[in-house]
């Protein structure tokens, strides 16, 4: 037997925050998608009131959630073990976020291995080649889709080598942001994650400019084939998870300019860093197998 | 056949009056709307999936009332499709999973002495986005050209070029069902292994702790491939993407590869969870320990990861290369391995057990033969040149109604049946349980067993119409489908009976019962283990 006394497993009483929540989303997806009807038939619903209702219930969710849950935290009811809970479920999290880029990763893989090259005439299709597109002529990037739709692949050298840099070098200031944390230097920490937070808004503004680029001057859109369709649904979830990753470092910044978070307990740091840390990786693999390759 | 109903021990009761003091439910519809607890959400989960599973069942009274006669009688052949493919979403994911869900709220803090989930506002959010997930999906009937009709798989182009525009409310409806099961694994997977009391070691964790634990590792790994499927789906159609168009460089055979490298672990996530519910009472019920339970886990397991390997085989008639559909078959037929483990060892786990039938055993015991049965079609759709006849036809419909109906199904009532004295405090009717289950058993053999016959002669899925030498078949399928919609009624009136009151449990409720949540009273306390129990 341990003669560790047990700390108490903090169970909170009752909460109105998740089914608020619940309501936010159902707004969110029945507006968005109504909204999405609309805009394809060009016209005009309640859709994007409905999807812009949801976002306030969810913004209001989310004040009182995360409020609650920083005051129970500042008021020390969070175990040890409590913290453990929050780290895995947000590593679990994660996962799960790595897996919904996988379908992505995963549909980019089979187009380029597979797919063109079946439509090219090879395995068992020389007859789908001869018979539908003939003069189709199966290379990567895309430019030009079977059914004809003509457009210029995005060159990995210029900003997307300039974006990773700078992605990656915001990884090394978060990180060095942290020791600041662990190591009580709160000036370093400052720095560093507003240094961060700096080179975030960078990388999110020249991929928006990026965006410009391709559909004004290269004609690169998101429904210009499989090439379009996989380039900017990759970027651009991993561009709107950049966004949302921003946004918490930003809270987890005003965090620290109140004075939270002590060199043992700062776990909703350490959960936006994780985040961070894994939209680079996201990243890097995506300038590799999108960009680069 | 004896229900153990003995007197409850003085300790027993002082246990509860213990309890009591701290016991304070709150009362009204905010204790539902705004609860942490638990147990009030396993029971939200229940519920809901009791009435998801009506609401499904009558969908499916709709398709056989079409496909009692040959010919076109009662409904168009579209709202015959929208009803086949909502009878399906509700009954996947509106019914078995949130059944699942709901009994692993309950019963997994009880087993494992942990005072609640881990994360238990989560918890309430999970369970609550589900009812207006479902809303959405119900509310996309109502639309102008009705609702989504390409079945519960969604093939690409049947939802892209072809479908209507309730396939936005469908691809909204689905990213909110992903969230739930995303976030209700994630509070399984911490709960189980950060909540564990002192001394329950992995190696003691009752098997359906183990196999939930295994299923929610599942739910994270395909869930997410699936929110990124329908948001495919949703560029194509609306966005002008071709991921599945072969005209712009994509495949709707891309389709089904992310969709069933998605689908097949999420059948392995309705059947788990109830490997885990028939290892817990067999044993209770045969008065032995489980024989094998190491190799119950390693079998577990072992589905688990090679759920992710066989994804094509609903795929062999799609064209692909030979040496990808061997490679598919072989990796199918593996899995009968671990699964015939797991046969054996509950038939071993039985031999020379002082055994007695009350309604959970019978169903469980139902489970293994007719689970079994579903098994071994599915080795026969496993075989590619044998799945080439068998492909689209009601063959496949009878496999795969046998493992998620005689299989998840019977395995969840089951599980109610084994632990609602925990829950009420009160036995059930032991007759009235009776009744349910030999209706049950005779009506939905009656109801699948002849789909093997047609679909071996022909019959192909999905068509509103056959061809007239299926026609006695069908009748009696037909009629075998309204007994055991019919019997699920005498199951609703046993449970709001037991519900209501009867005759009181005991804390250990089952004679051969052992393990955590039978050593708390009957009904189990509003919070248990605040401080956790010691295990030796």
């Amino acid at each position: 037997m341990t003669t560790k006394t047990y700390e108490k497993y903090y169970v909170p009483a009752q909460s109105p925050w998740p089914i608020v929540g619940a309501v936010a989303l159902f707004f969110i997806a029945f507006g968005a998608a109504h909204y999405v009807i609309d805009i394809s038939k060009q016209q005009s619903g309640f859709g994007g009131y409905l999807l812009l209702l949801g976002f306030a219930i969810l913004v209001f969710m989310l004040v009182g959630w995360f409020r609650n849950v920083i005051d129970e935290s500042m008021s020390g009811l969070y175990s040890a073990q409590m913290d453990r809970s929050f780290r895995q479920g947000m590593s679990w999290f994660i996962v799960s976020e790595v897996m919904f880029f996988m379908a992505f990763f995963g549909a980019l893989f089979y187009g380029r291995i597979i797919a063109m090259q079946w439509l090219g005439g090879s395995s068992n299709n020389a007859m789908t080649f001869e018979l539908l597109w003939p003069n189709f002529e199966p290379v990567w990037p895309l430019i030009k889709t079977p059914g004809g739709i003509e457009t210029q692949a995005m060159p990995w050298t210029g900003l997307p080598l300039i974006n990773t840099i700078i992605l990656v070098i915001s990884s090394v200031t978060l990180h060095f942001a942290h020791t600041g944390l662990e190591q009580q230097k709160r000036g370093q920490l400052k720095l560093m994650l507003l240094l961060t937070l700096l080179l975030g808004a960078t990388f999110i503004s020249l991929q928006v400019y990026e965006y410009i680029h391709a559909y004004r001057d290269l004609g690169l859109r998101l429904d210009s084939g499989f090439y379009g369709n996989t380039f900017f649904l990759l970027t651009g979830f991993h561009g709107l998870h950049v966004t949302l990753g921003a946004i918490i470092l930003l809270f987890v910044f005003f965090r620290v300019l109140k004075g939270h978070f002590t060199p043992e307990k700062h776990f909703a740091f350490q959960a936006a860093a994780w985040y961070w840390h894994f939209v680079d990786v996201v990243w890097i693999c995506l300038f590799v197998i999108v960009y680069m390759l | 056949m004896s229900v153990t109903t003995t007197e409850p021990h003085d300790h027993d009761k002082q246990h509860d009056h213990e309890q009591e003091h701290h016991d304070h439910k709150p009362s009204g519809i905010k204790r539902w709307l705004y609860t942490t607890n638990h147990k009030d959400i396993g029971t939200l989960y229940l519920v809901f999936a009791l009435i998801m599973f009506f609401i499904g069942g009558s969908m499916a009274m709709v398709i056989r009332l079409e496909l009692f006669q040959p010919g076109m009688q009662f409904v168009e052949p579209h709202f015959f499709n929208q009803m086949t493919t909502v009878h399906g979403l509700i009954m996947v994911f509106g019914a078995v999973m949130p059944a699942f869900t709901g009994l692993a709220n309950w019963m997994i803090p009880m087993m494992i002495g942990a005072p609640d989930m881990a994360l238990p506002r989560m918890n309430n959010w999970s369970f609550w986005i589900l009812p207006f997930a479902f809303l959405i999906l119900l509310l996309s009937l109502f639309m102008p050209g009705g609702g989504p009709s390409f079945g519960w798989t969604f093939y690409a182009p049947l939802s892209t070029t072809y479908s209507n525009d309730s396939t936005a409310l469908f691809v909204f409806s689905v990213h909110i069902m992903g969230i739930s099961s995303i976030m209700g694994a994630i509070n399984v997977i911490v709960t189980i292994w950060n909540m564990r009391a002192p001394g329950m070691n992995w190696m003691k964790m009752p098997l359906f702790v183990w196999t939930w634990f295994i299923t929610a590792f599942l739910l994270i790994m395909v869930m997410p491939v699936l929110a990124g499927l329908v948001t495919m789906v949703l560029t194509d159609k609306y966005f002008g993407t071709s991921f599945f168009d072969a005209a712009g460089g994509g495949d709707p055979v891309l389709f089904q590869h992310i969709f069933w490298f998605f689908g097949h672990p999420e059948v392995y996530i309705m059947i788990l969870p109830a490997f885990g519910i028939v290892s817990a009472i067999i044993p209770t019920f045969a008065r032995k320990r489980l024989f094998g339970y190491a190799s119950m886990v390693y079998a577990t397991a072992s589905i688990a990861i090679l759920s992710f390997l066989v994804w094509a085989h609903h795929m062999f008639t799609t064209g692909m290369p030979v040496f990808a559909t061997l490679f598919f078959m072989y990796a199918t037929m593996l899995i009968a391995v671990p699964t015939g483990v797991k046969v054996f060892n509950w038939v071993a786990t039985m031999w020379r057990g002082a055994m007695t039938f009350e309604v959970p055993m019978m169903f469980a015991l139902a489970f293994i033969v007719l689970f079994t049965i579903g098994g071994f079609s599915g080795l026969m759709l496993a075989i590619t040149p044998a799945d080439f006849q068998y492909h689209d036809t009601y063959f496949v419909v009878a496999h795969f109604h046998y493992v998620l109906v005689t299989g998840s199904v019977f395995s969840i009532i089951a599980a109610v049946y084994y632990w609602l004295p925990k829950w009420t405090g009160n036995m059930y009717d032991e007759a009235l349980g009776q009744w349910h289950f030999w209706c049950s058993l005779i009506s939905v053999n009656l109801l699948f067993f002849p789909m093997h016959f047609v679909g071996l002669a022909g019959m192909p899925r999905r068509i509103p119409d056959y061809a007239l030498q299926f026609a006695d078949f069908n009748a009696f399928i037909s009629i075998g489908g309204l007994l055991f919609g019919l019997s699920q009624l005498i199951f609703v009136w046993g449970l709001i009976k037991c519900a209501r009151g009867g005759v009181k449990a005991t804390a250990q409720v089952w004679e051969g019962a052992e393990g955590l949540e039978w050593e708390v009273p009957s009904p189990a306390p509003y919070h248990t283990f605040d401080t956790p129990p010691v295990i030796k």
